[in-house]
């Protein structure tokens, strides 16, 4: 019997599901090429190559082709500005999340102190709660928190306390910290003490140890909790939302306005561009992994 | 003053958390804390908030407030009960469905070629990274009145000259649930399939050596194995979906109001910070006991950590 | 210079169980070792062993007591300042390095110069017998290959003493017998003291000096491997190492250091020797070796005799094992094949009766615990 035969409601189901998964992307990606600008039915390739030219809000003819939403795409001072700020925030808040949140893993794999059981469930809160509530919470308190230092500080104008690309990043730091977390810790389980006995039984300290030994052996799961954590900071939206202020919009949140205002292929372009960068970055990150094998 | 250090062991432990503490104090703690306070509170001018201590915010969820026809001082509105219903309700029938779809999928991948696995896992991972709120516009697309469905429709229906009416798919709560079970599908998928791929391929043959049926075999073995998994996913699923607000808002308009709605438009429109707090809290904490008590029954999934 | 390599005084240590109980894993041992010795502690699971290896090694501290290497009080000192090295159950072999980065590790914390480095890796290698390994990666080397490396590792350094966790229970059998001699003939070239840690007795015997016996956190028995084997000093000790027939019996009559003991099980007395204190009217276990039974077809006027019949045999090759069935009693004998011949009549058969002599010398009577 072969094992690897399956039943063929199984295997309806499966494509069915396959499908279901990627109808929507495809749609997505093919719409970026369409020769209209507003009609959702597909009209066309932009075919030829030429100076801007619209017919009965198609367009037949574009210097960029059928790339022209595309081209249109980089003409987009706000689209850029929002890619920024993502990348910004996103840098940042993983690079301190995953050190707060290796020395986490380390304190909390390795000792027993006095607020270990506090520090445990309160980083499990912000996985269980929703978003929304992590969300509102923290905009509760830089509002009010704001409002009162304004106050009583007298601060006006552009000194003012407002929220602002600080406060996203404050934000993501502290809801990829707990991830980071979880990440390393299960590296950290996996490892086995006795490198690191054997490493202070050959004579080196502590921190010698750490450096030679604990962190080279960890460094994978380091990586992981770090892309982990980049992909949550990229991706977000809601935690972005509630804490974002003018000037600061991430790539998603400037979707979402423009969802709510004016759909044009434009989007689709972003999205497909999106959608190429995001494969393009898992595809090398699956290379280095094998590489490291 | 080193070699003290080396010493208590506790000592080191707490220095290393002391980053971590200050960031989850000071962004989670605090602000819950303070959210709490202000949901006492009642609905300042400009959108502020006066502090005080009134249950009116919670008595208000449950239904009796004062804003009432003209003559009666307090009546009962299931205005906000229904919403919280409502987005249990959708919550439910989310997860319901998105195990429904996951599970035969997560069955074939994990018991396809070890070749294929990663593949497989790879392709159904890939929509996951996409953007989430991408995503929901590509449903934007295919729902609309003008959309692609209704365009394939007519065009079809042009073909063989029947009248054709396009579809209202979209701004409904249909619309809501497809869209909630789409952005989730992966959270469900992935977890089963770690359960299921722990299953070695002994077990199924042993079942069969003694006699039971496919059916049988799903029945006994199968599914108590996934279980860990199910119950990951069911957390991955329901509880962002009583929190999304953006799925309701693209693809519902004003026609589904969930708490994520309620709650966004509470800062956002209406202004009340502490009416919004408190629904928030209210949110919270009926997604900590539906998970509380889910799991004290079914076992806490370690697959979430996948 | 102090007398021993190793002294623990009155050492005890503590665990907290998960459940919150205190738990004595070493329970007041004081152990002297000796230079230049290879010493073993012997003993099953949770005995407190490893933890007694590990507080001469600095992982864990004593609760009360003291450690002393060459005479010098541990007290809290950490592992890498003192001169004992240790060769881990795992290995712990640092899988991100080098064969050859693992051996120079050790030396590069004391700051030895690279010339220096190269010269000690290679003559600590071709030691172990393992030159041209140096540029492998662990996961590239077979599991005697690691240990050798994890032996090279420590014992380039030079320590006073080497400390082993049971380096040898993950090869098979026959790798594990040639790597004992080996340990035993390294220990001889190098001088050094070894402190071995095992559970297999026969372990134990081949390649110590001497041994100390241990059960729930307490020395049992301290002494050469002759001495734990052939005069155990309880039945504890006696059941562990090597095999017994063992009896219930109750002393009569005690003189110098042998005693006379009623077995209830054959309601007869029988004489052995004793090796703990006993006193009349003890509840005792006595205890006789198979292979120091002797068979014989007729009775002979010995003080200790028996008789019994043959219920099972095993042909072994150089040996056979015999079950018999001795007054209701289950007794194993090892008789050793002396002469080779196909002939069957020359082996015993089911059913034979034989007569078992038991000399006093080999009649131990020990105390129960």
């Amino acid at each position: 019997m072969n094992p690897y035969r399956r039943s063929p409601l199984i295997i309806a189901s499966t494509i069915l599901v396959f499908f279901f998964l990627y109808a929507p992307i495809v749609v997505l990606i093919l719409f970026s090429f369409n020769a209209s600008r507003i009609s959702p039915l597909f009209t066309g390739v932009i075919a030829k190559f030429g100076p801007y030219r619209l017919v009965n809000e198609n367009v037949i003819q574009s210097p960029c082709g059928p790339f022209h939403w595309f081209c249109d795409l980089s003409k987009n001072t706000e689209v850029l500005s929002a890619a920024r700020n993502t990348l910004i925030v996103a840098f940042t808040a993983t690079i301190v999340s995953t050190v707060i949140g290796t020395m986490a893993a380390l304190a909390l794999q390795r000792y027993y102190f006095w607020l270990r059981t506090f520090s445990q469930i309160s980083l499990y809160i912000p996985i269980v709660i929703p978003e929304v509530v992590m969300g509102i919470t923290i905009l509760v308190m830089f509002s009010q928190l704001f409002s009162y230092l304004n106050a009583s500080l007298h601060l006006v104008g552009d000194a003012q306390l407002s929220l602002g690309l600080w406060t996203v990043i404050l934000a993501h730091i502290s809801f990829m910290i707990p991830f980071v977390t979880l990440v390393v810790q299960a590296r950290l389980q996996g490892l086995d003490k006795s490198y690191e006995e054997a490493a202070m039984d050959l004579g080196a300290n502590e921190l010698t140890t750490f450096r030679r030994v604990t962190f080279p052996m960890i460094l994978p799961g380091v990586m992981a909790g770090a892309l982990l954590a980049f992909t949550l900071s990229i991706d977000d939206f809601i935690i972005t939302f509630f804490t974002n202020g003018p000037g600061s919009a991430t790539l998603p949140i400037y979707v979402f306005g423009l969802l709510r205002r004016v759909i044009t292929p434009q989007l689709n372009a972003l999205s497909t561009v999106w959608i190429l960068i995001v494969l393009f970055a898992v595809f090398l990150t699956q290379r280095l992994e094998s590489r490291q094998r | 003053m080193l070699k003290r250090l080396r010493e208590n062991k506790s000592a080191q432990g707490t220095l290393l958390i002391v980053p971590t503490l200050i960031f989850m104090i000071g962004m989670l703690i605090i602000p819950l804390l303070l959210t709490l306070v202000v949901s006492f509170g009642q609905r300042g001018a400009d959108g502020g908030v006066i502090y005080t201590f009134s249950l009116n915010n919670y008595i208000r969820l449950v239904g009796f407030t004062t804003d009432c026809p003209p003559g009666v001082k307090t009546c009962f509105t299931s205005l906000y009960m229904e919403i919280l219903w409502r987005s249990l309700v959708l919550g439910f029938n989310t997860t319901v469905l998105d195990i429904l779809l996951a599970f035969p999928l997560a069955y074939f991948i994990a018991r396809a070629h070890p070749r294929w696995r990663n593949t497989l896992m790879f392709l159904v991972l890939v929509p996951m990274w996409t953007n989430f709120v991408i995503r929901v516009y590509a449903w934007m697309m295919i729902l609309r009145e003008q959309g692609v469905i209704n365009s394939l429709l007519g065009w079809f229906a042009g073909l063989v000259h029947v009248p054709f009416k396009p579809l209202g798919m979209i701004y409904t709560p249909g619309a809501v649930l497809v869209g909630m079970i789409y952005e989730f599908l992966p959270f469900m998928i992935l977890p089963i399939y770690t359960s299921l791929e722990k299953i070695d391929n002994s077990l199924y043959e042993a079942a069969a050596d003694l006699g039971a049926s496919p059916f049988r075999t799903f029945l006994r073995v199968t599914l108590p194995l996934s279980m860990p998994g199910v119950v990951a996913g069911t957390i991955l699923v329901f509880v962002p979906v009583m929190g999304t607000f953006i799925v309701s808002d693209l693809l519902g308009g004003s026609q589904v109001i969930l708490i994520g709605n309620l709650i966004e438009n509470q800062f956002l429109s209406a202004r009340d910070p502490a009416f919004g707090s408190a629904v928030s809290l209210v949110l919270m904490a009926l997604t900590i006991i539906v998970t509380y008590f889910y799991t004290r029954k079914f076992g806490f999934g370690e697959e979430i950590v996948a | 210079m102090s007398e021993f390599a190793i002294e623990l005084r009155d050492v005890v240590k503590n665990f907290i169980t998960p459940e919150g109980n205190e738990l004595a894993a070493v329970n007041h041992v004081t152990m002297q070792i000796k230079n230049g010795e290879f010493f073993s502690m012997l003993g099953s699971s949770g005995c407190g062993k490893t933890t007694t290896l590990r507080m001469i090694a600095g992982f864990e501290w004593p609760t009360e007591g003291e450690v002393y290497i060459e005479g010098d009080a541990q007290g809290h000192k950490p592992p890498f300042l003192r001169p004992v090295n240790t060769v881990f159950q795992s290995y712990a072999l640092f899988q991100h390095m080098t064969v050859f980065q693992n051996v120079a590790f050790g030396l590069e914390m004391e700051g030895a110069s690279k010339d220096d480095i190269k010269k000690r890796v290679g003559e600590s290698l071709e030691m172990v017998q393992l030159t041209g390994m140096d540029r492998r990666y662990p996961k590239q080397l077979s599991g005697g290959q690691q240990q050798r490396v994890a032996l090279a590792r420590s014992l380039v350094k030079r320590p006073k003493v080497l400390l082993l966790d049971e380096p040898l229970g993950a090869l098979d059998l026959k790798l594990r017998k040639e790597m004992q001699l080996e340990l035993k003939s390294l220990q001889k070239e190098v001088g050094i003291t070894f402190v071995y840690v095992t559970h297999d007795q026969g372990e134990a015997l081949t390649m110590s000096d001497r041994i100390a016996v241990m059960s729930h956190g307490k020395v049992l028995q301290m002494g050469l491997a002759v001495e734990i084997y052939e005069r155990p000093v309880n039945r504890f000790v006696a059941d562990f190492i090597g095999e017994s027939n063992f009896m219930d019996g109750k002393v009569k009559s005690v003189k110098k250091d042998q005693a006379v003991v009623y077995v209830a099980v054959w309601e007869q007395e029988l004489t052995g020797v004793i090796t703990s204190k006993v006193n009349v009217g003890d509840e005792v276990a006595v205890s006789i070796r198979p292979e120091k039974i002797r068979l014989s077809e007729q009775a002979e006027p010995q003080v200790n005799g028996v008789e019994g019949v043959v219920v099972d045999s095993v042909y072994i090759g150089s040996d056979t094992h015999l079950y018999l069935d001795v007054r209701g009693k289950r007794i194993k004998v090892w008789e050793q094949n002396r002469v080779s011949t196909l002939d069957l009549r020359a082996y015993y058969q089911n059913g034979q009766k034989v007569r078992l002599n038991l000399m006093p010398e080999n009649t131990l009577v020990l105390p129960k615990d």
